[in-house]
């Protein structure tokens, strides 16, 4: 465990030192010295790509697999250093630590698809046994190699969490051709990934090569893990390819701009998490640019206008608010139709919350529902019935408690007469039900209700010529619909 | 073992031949020794067996998406890999994850892929022929509607416009009516109809035994092995059927019965044929329960 304990013992004495603004404005706008422009740059070539590659990797469910590989390729560091060694080089040279690295992260998947394909285990379980064994392995590597009198495996570590203060030039090169060529191929091939990420047996059907694209979605992944290892480390390079996409999702519903703004957000992780770290020494980069990514990632879960927390959380509530509001209208217009008070009548029309909510304690909500009912000018305090039922349907009240009372009768009486049409092809919801179904049907359902004397007492009084114009607005709005289907 | 040409019922024009195709899922034998020719003329076959008979994977297999133990697939005297372009599929709406970022026009136009080429770039042309195929089934108006937010109908109709957009000459459909409302329904029937009239030929998984004779003309009564294929006028029989779903047929026979007995007579139209009461009385919703109890 000697790599683990040199690491944290690195990362214990975080001291921070503010930076003045023109020493930020300098590294964000790549001033702030030669070295520290091309850290920054890299990083943000590295977002970019992890962002657009992992668009795919997410979309064909191979998160987790990237995190395996990640893993796996510590193992590969560690072979590749004693075998330049053995070989007489000094073993640092960066192209054949990564060529190892790529070795064991790719002999670490193929080892998770031979266990999924010859054993019952499921691929989670698969994953995670190849992760921590590959990762065991490579931690005893380096911990043995540590102890090798060398003198040249110091830096050894930093694949672990990521140095990119320790890159040279030539490093972020690499990264930025690796990644600019991983970004071309993804452009390239965008319509045959997103066949194969959708659908991959219709994709097979049509002759689309699955496993070959499969073969490059893993190896634009490897692509971006290797690379990625000296900036962020392998403990941490899944979630250039997972975040950025993930987040992208909860904006929009089209491939190409998902992929487009992955790669965005990606970028902006990269660039703002270099530069912070640039700025504020002693500050883990790899780490950094992982949190902006983490922080795009939160507030658009929080925000996102179609997907986010927030939007579900209020739409919930407002659901919740218009089914209250429906059952309290509808639970005071069956109290008086109980009573028999007509429409208008003016004695006998108070009651009380406990009578719209038989055997159910009024709880606050309620209480507010009633004041809020007030406001909209739906419900009155009665005075004139005593202090006892205080409360009154206003003339407006009253017709919306019979509308909706009205509506939930006749979708009652169509879900029992009709119960074999599939309820998802009807709208319930629709404000009146000459809405969603034909004038001839509502008239059926009234009559029905009407000989069972559950017609609210408006219609039963005026019964044949029941809205005609609804009507023809009911089928205007089905052929809206249905496209014309038929 | 012979070649197919050179046995007088394999006959080079049929849209589909398959010789002594056997499948199997680690050793457990899911289809054996299946040997069929479709008829000559533009026909809707329909593919019919109980529950785990093969039905799914006879479709595959001739698809070349599970590999074969033995056997040969021919469409129109050639072998699938050299006839892909006339071959069309709609997979069964589960196959997929609905959440996935895509519009439906998006998908339509994943059926011209093949034409389009590897990594050549979709174009209007294209696209335009995608958008036309969704008109045929209906779907104009929500061609650049996400998928997620189309109803299962819906769903099942892009897979069909989808289908049409490969502009094949015979098609493999995985249960179609599966799990769709009354109006795609007959959506569904009416496009197979049409495409029978222009020369294809449909092979249609389907579950629904009171609707085969209604909506199509051959059938292919499969259980591991063929228990019999031709017109459904004379294969679809009572004996076929016992001999296709053994003891569990009367049970199945006599349920549906009842229903569609209680279901035809039952509904007035009352509405003109898009509205909900007309697409009712069409009959024959698999799975009608007892619409009494009021």
């Amino acid at each position: 465990m000697g790599a683990w304990a040199l690491q944290i013992a690195t990362l214990a004495p975080v001291r921070v030192d503010w930076p003045g603004w023109t020493q930020v404005l300098q590294t964000l706008t790549f001033r702030a010295g030669f070295n520290s422009a091309g850290v920054v740059l890299a990083a943000t070539v590295l977002g970019i790509a992890g962002g657009t590659v992992g668009t795919f990797a997410l979309l064909r469910q191979r998160a987790l697999m990237s995190d395996a590989l990640a893993h796996a390729t510590l193992p590969g560091i560690g072979a590749a250093y004693l075998i330049a060694v053995a070989l007489g080089a000094t073993g640092k040279s960066l192209p054949g630590l990564l060529a190892g690295a790529t070795v064991t992260g790719i002999i670490g998947v193929l080892t998770v698809h031979a266990i999924t394909r010859h054993t019952r285990l499921k691929e989670d379980a698969a994953i995670a046994a190849v992760l921590s064994v590959f990762f065991g392995a490579g931690v005893v590597l380096l911990s043995y190699i540590q102890r090798l009198p060398t003198g040249t495996q110091g830096g050894l570590n930093h694949f672990i969490y990521g140095q990119p203060a320790a890159m040279s030039l030539r490093d972020a090169a690499l990264i930025g051709g690796a990644a600019h060529g991983a970004i071309a191929v993804a452009a390239v091939l965008l319509k045959e990934l997103r066949a194969v990420c959708f659908d991959d047996r219709f994709a097979a059907a049509i002759g689309l090569r699955v496993f070959a694209i499969d073969l490059v979605v893993m190896g634009l992944v490897v692509l971006v893990t290797v690379i990625g290892l000296q900036a962020v480390g392998l403990m941490l390079v899944v979630s250039l390819l997972v975040v950025p996409p993930a987040t992208a999702r909860f904006w929009t519903d089209n491939l190409t701009r998902m992929t487009i703004l992955s790669g965005v957000i990606g970028g902006l992780s990269g660039y703002i998490g270099a530069s912070a770290s640039a700025v504020l020494q002693d500050l883990p980069a790899g780490a950094v640019i992982v949190l902006t990514g983490g922080t795009f990632f939160v507030v658009s879960m929080l925000i996102s206008p179609r997907r986010g927390v927030i939007h579900h959380a209020v739409r919930l509530a407002t659901q919740r608010a218009a089914v209250a509001r429906d059952h309290f209208l509808r639970g005071a217009y069956e109290v008086l139709e109980i009573r028999g008070v007509k429409p208008g009548d003016e004695a006998g029309g108070g009651f009380t919350l406990h009578e719209i909510k038989p055997g159910r304690t009024i709880g606050l909500g309620t209480r507010v529902l009633a004041a809020w009912l007030v406001r909209r000018g739906l419900l009155e305090r009665g005075s004139a019935a005593g202090a006892a039922k205080n409360w009154a349907l206003t003339a407006r009240g009253h017709s919306e408690a019979l509308r909706l009372t009205r509506n939930h009768r006749l979708w009652e009486e169509y879900l029992v007469t009709h119960a074999e049409v599939a309820p998802s092809h009807v709208d319930r919801s629709a404000d009146r039900v000459e809405h969603a179904l034909s004038a001839t049907l509502v008239r059926e359902l009234e009559e029905a209700l009407r000989q069972q004397g559950r017609l609210p007492m408006e219609f039963a009084t005026a019964p044949a010529s029941v809205h005609p114009m609804g009507g023809a607005r009911a089928r205007a709005h089905l052929d809206a619909a249905g496209g014309g289907s038929a | 073992m012979p070649a197919l040409a050179s046995r007088p019922e394999h006959s080079a024009r049929s849209p589909l031949s398959i010789h002594d195709m056997t499948v199997a899922y680690q050793r457990r034998p899911v289809l054996w020794d299946v040997d069929y020719d479709a008829p000559l003329e533009p026909s809707l076959v329909a593919i019919v067996g109980p529950n785990g008979a093969g039905k799914s994977t006879l479709i595959k297999a001739c698809l070349g998406l599970v590999p074969m133990a033995s056997g040969q697939v021919e469409v129109f005297g050639q072998p699938y890999r050299a006839q892909r372009k006339v071959v069309g599929y709609v997979p069964q709406r589960e196959s997929v994850d609905w959440d996935f970022p895509v519009s439906a026009l998006d998908v339509v136009v994943m059926g011209r892929y093949a034409m389009i080429g590897w990594a050549r770039p979709v174009t209007r042309a294209h696209k335009q022929a995608a958008r036309e195929c969704l008109r045929q089934v209906g779907m104009a108006d929500l061609a650049d509607r996400q998928i997620s937010q189309l109803s299962g109908g819906q769903q099942q109709r892009v897979f069909l416009a989808r289908a049409l957009a490969q502009e094949s000459r015979i098609y493999f459909m995985d249960e179609p009516f599966a799990g769709v409302d009354a109006a795609t329904e007959h959506a569904i029937v009416d496009l197979l109809r049409e495409l029978r009239s222009r020369g294809r030929t449909v092979f249609c998984v389907h579950h629904d035994l009171q609707t085969v004779e209604q909506y199509f003309d051959h059938v292919v009564l499969l259980n591991t092995r063929l228990v019999a294929a031709g017109p459904v006028a004379t294969v679809f029989t009572h004996e076929n059927l016992r001999k296709t779903y053994g003891g569990r047929l009367t049970v199945l026979e006599e349920a549906a019965q009842a229903v569609a007995q209680a279901a035809r007579p039952g509904v007035s139209a009352s509405a003109p044929s898009r509205g909900v009461a007309g697409a009712m009385t069409g009959g024959g919703i698999a799975g009608a329960g007892g619409g009494g109890g009021g």
